[in-house]
């Protein structure tokens, strides 16, 4: 190869590239259940079989979605060991508790998955049915939550004490609930949320725009974009948040996301941009006082810069693309369902107009890439450190010699799965389409409204 | 009892669960490509499929219970075992991604498809072999540890009887443990053709089943005679094992008491594990490391087992109730839901 082999590089991408791959999955099968378990309650409220379909169809691609979830996360959870076998004996010293809670979170939610998928027509009052998809909303946000713990506590650790290294003084909740924790989780879940909405709105934005104008979509965009709409509200407030968390606790990685160099008041936000050599920003959009209000509130607060920390403790400058990219993916993601609940209230003509689908349809992928910038700008930000002022990323890695061969032979593997998920959901929708369906299931066949 | 045996039995029994879970899982992925491959038996199909749907998912999590709760328990395991598995482990990682990815492909998506059920037949069936490397290193003399580096030792372990006759355990182990649940659970249907394939597949696995139980016995002895003289203490353990697994077959021979039969089975393999497990303590990897010295502080063991009390209340009634819905469920068994 190009490079010299150094197992720790190589574990970091796979890590990496098996994080990346999961947390598609990961924020699907979090986001999803809710709004399953919104249609399915709106449908019963409302005795409205197009709300109804919605639950079963949505479940019904869930379990695809679902299965590779649970693969790619026991790929983690292996890797995790394989390839960062000194970090986890640490780890497993401090941190273990919310990980082993989360295989019970797991499993309560598979048991009632199952539960749910197979009957749909078993219960006399469609009541009981509901109820089913409840712990599995639960145990798939509970396992989200525990396992952002883990990760709060790589930025934060706190619980423990290394006297003349000698790890004593373990306190499993202080190390769950460190100062990360608060922001972390409540971000991931509401972006999660956030995302899986925009992910089905997406699904029937595409059919209207495809010229299927079956009312059973209009509703399906409605009830999308209005949770969506809620949850991009809650986004950018907790947004807000772990920027203040970083401004206190991790200040050098927020510096590096905003190439805050000097220590100053009335911090100025730089978007975007170019860096030189010699450390200047060119071509950048500074909004003023925004970086302090971002990290402190207040227009005139000071904001540490990186100058402040040695070169070698501070995230590569690359990282300030990653949250530029998310921060703007945010703000279209509040502005475009803003808009759709906007021309709902005020022009209703103009509500499935191309402009507007198509507006609503990227916000699909648009969000799951603001979840993948999110992830890659936090563990890219805390290097050098895997546990953060504790343990150095290299220093917890494996040292064995096939690292890079398992690299290529997880890419293969993920780009497999990848590709035939893709195929085998679109084959379920497509040779079944929900006009079809509904007409099966002997409801009207529904035009226009 | 101690902090340190509690945490490996807790471990051991979720192992044990998933030992019998996932055979039942893995064989009949395998039945059912076999099946469909030799356009044997359409209805048999029909009949696995209604018993795996709902549960495949729960199997997988028994597994990372495992290797979650190790990690918490056990630390120091993932150093040791950690950097020596990393291609074994990985080769695993990629079968039960495929496994439980076109399981999931092939049962949701629209239509029945040879590829992918092959793909998760044929996986299914090497998981166990692939896993069972981790039990055939923990009995030392594989791991190559100097200053600070563990290396496996492949050479050593692909040449050495006591590996192979593991792996060919592992394998038997899946079809026959699978088979008799399978003939129990086309009883229950009422599906007579499907039971009478289940019932011969069951007796023609039992003969190999025993005979690479008794290899292993052999093998143990030449490679690790310290655990062999362990096993000799406690082996009425085996003898018992023994017992269960004559009886049970007696029945299915018998076309009799099919229900308990296959808890025979069940405990024939239990009292197998235990047997193997405690004759193994106190090393979690011969001879390197011990329950002892790798556990964890004592602040985390009580969380954990607090967690895991706490996990079982939930979990219990939560299983229960499945097991009602799905295999308790005379008229889900026999299709009719
Ligand atoms: C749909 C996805 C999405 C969207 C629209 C946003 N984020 Fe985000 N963000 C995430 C998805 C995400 C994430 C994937 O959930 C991250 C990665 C790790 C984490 O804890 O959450 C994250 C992390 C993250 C962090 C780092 C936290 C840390 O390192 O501890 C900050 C400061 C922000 N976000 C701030 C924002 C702001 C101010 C946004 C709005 C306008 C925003 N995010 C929109
Ligand atoms: C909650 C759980 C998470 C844990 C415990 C975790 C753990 C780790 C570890 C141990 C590493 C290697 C050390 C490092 O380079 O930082 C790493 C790297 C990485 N992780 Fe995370 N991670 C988590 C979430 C995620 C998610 C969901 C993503 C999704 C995209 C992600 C993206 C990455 C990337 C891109 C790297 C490579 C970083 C680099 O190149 O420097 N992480 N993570
Ligand atoms: C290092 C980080 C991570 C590890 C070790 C991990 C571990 C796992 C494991 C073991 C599974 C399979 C569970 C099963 O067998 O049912 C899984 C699936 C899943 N994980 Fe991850 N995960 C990580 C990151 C994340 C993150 C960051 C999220 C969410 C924000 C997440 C959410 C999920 C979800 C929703 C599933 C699907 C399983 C289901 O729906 O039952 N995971 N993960």
């Amino acid at each position: 190869m190009f490079m010299e082999y150094d197992p720790a590089l190589y574990s970091r991408i796979l890590t990496g590239v098996t994080l990346a791959f999961h947390i598609i999955f990961a924020t699907i099968g979090v986001g999803v259940p809710l709004m399953i378990a919104i249609a399915e309650w709106m449908g019963i409220r409302k005795k409205d079989p197009h709300y109804q379909l919605l639950a079963r169809r949505w479940a019904r691609g869930f379990v695809v979605t679902v299965a590779v979830g649970v693969v790619t996360g026991t790929a983690i959870g292996l890797q995790l060991s394989l390839l960062w076998p000194n970090f986890m004996q640490v780890a497993g010293q401090t941190i273990a508790l919310p990980l082993f809670m989360e295989v019970f979170a797991f499993f309560f939610e598979a048991i009632f998955l199952g539960i749910y998928l197979y009957t749909w027509d078993r219960f006399k009052k469609p009541m009981r049915h509901f109820l089913l998809i409840i712990p599995v909303v639960i145990g798939a946000s509970l396992s989200a939550f525990f396992i952002t713990t883990v990760n709060s506590f790589m930025n934060a650790p706190h619980g423990f004490q290394i006297i003349h290294g000698v790890l004593t003084d373990v306190n499993p909740l202080a190390a769950m609930f460190n100062p990360a924790t608060p922001t972390k989780t409540a971000h991931v879940l509401a972006t999660s949320y956030l995302t899986s909405a925009f992910i089905l709105g997406m699904i029937a934005a595409v059919k209207l725009l495809k010229g299927d104008r079956h009312v059973y979509h209009k509703k399906a965009l409605r009830m999308t974009m209005m949770s969506a709409f809620v949850f991009s509200i809650a986004t950018v407030l907790i947004g807000d948040f772990s920027g203040k968390y970083l401004a206190e606790y991790q200040p050098e990685k927020l510096a590096a996301a905003e190439w805050h160099f000097e220590t100053e008041t009335e911090a100025p936000l730089v978007f975007g941009g170019v860096l030189t050599e010699e450390n200047e920003i060119k071509y950048a959009i500074e909004i003023p006082y925004a970086l302090s209000i971002l990290a402190h509130g207040t227009p005139d607060a000071e904001v540490v810069g990186l100058e402040e920390f040695p070169k070698e403790d501070t995230a590569p400058p690359y990282v300030h693309y990653f949250f530029d990219g998310m921060v703007a993916i945010g703000m279209y993601l509040a502005f475009i369902s803003f808009l759709y609940l906007l021309i709902s209230w005020l022009k209703k003509d103009w509500l499935h107009t191309k402009f507007l689908l198509w507006g609503v349809a990227i916000g699909g992928p648009l969000s799951l890439l603001a979840t993948e910038f999110g992830w890659f700008f936090t563990e890219i930000g805390r290097q050098p450190w895997i546990l953060y002022g504790i343990m150095r990323t290299p220093d917890g890695a494996t040292t064995s010699l096939h690292v890079d061969l398992m690299l290529y032979l997880f890419i293969a593997l993920y780009i497999i799965l990848g590709i035939t998920c893709a195929i085998v959901l679109r084959k379920m929708f497509r040779s079944n389409p929900a006009a079809h369906e509904l007409e099966q299931r002997g409801f009207e066949t529904g035009g226009d409204r | 009892m101690s902090y340190e045996v509690l945490g490996i039995t807790v471990l051991w029994f979720f192992l044990y669960g998933y030992l019998i879970v996932a055979s039942i899982d893995f064989g009949a992925g395998f039945f059912h490509f076999y099946n469909k491959a030799f356009h044997r038996n359409y209805q048999v199909n029909r009949l696995i499929q209604r018993y795996l749907s709902p549960v495949w998912e729960v199997t997988n999590v028994f597994l990372v219970f495992f290797f979650v709760g190790i990690i918490g328990f056990f630390p120091d395991t993932a150093y040791y075992f950690g950097t020596a598995l990393l291609v074994p482990g990985s080769i695993s990682i990629v079968l039960i991604a495929i496994r439980g990815s076109y399981y999931a492909f092939n049962t949701y998506g629209s239509s029945d498809n040879l590829i992918y059920s092959f793909l998760y037949g044929m996986s299914g069936l090497l998981i166990p072999a692939s896993f069972t490397i981790v039990l055939t290193i923990s009995e030392g003399g594989y791991l190559d540890i100097q200053d600070g580096n563990v290396t496996l030792l492949l050479g050593e372990l692909f040449t050495s009887a006591y590996s192979w006759s593991v792996v060919i355990l592992a394998i038997v182990s899946v079809l026959f443990i699978s088979a008799s649940f399978l003939t129990y659970y086309a009883y229950k249907a009422g599906d007579t053709e499907s039971y009478h394939l289940f019932r011969r597949y069951t007796l023609g696995w039992s003969l190999p089943t025993i005979l690479a139980s008794i290899f292993i016995f052999f093998a143990i002895s030449q490679h690790n005679p310290d655990h062999f003289t362990e096993m000799l203490h406690i082996s009425w353990m085996f003898f018992l094992s023994l017992l269960f697994f004559l009886v049970s077959v007696y029945l299915i021979y018998k076309k009799r008491r099919h229900g308990l039969a296959f808890v025979l089975v069940m405990l024939q393999f239990f009292s197998a594990w235990f047997g193997y497990g405690a004759s193994h303590l106190p090393y979690l990897l011969y001879p390197y490391l011990t329950i002892y010295d790798g556990f964890v502080n004592e602040t985390m063991a009580f969380a954990l087992i607090l967690a895991f009390l706490a996990g079982l209340l939930l979990l219990l009634p939560s299983l229960y109730f499945l097991m009602r819905l799905f295999l308790f469920d005379a008229d889900y068994v026999k299709g009719k839901r």
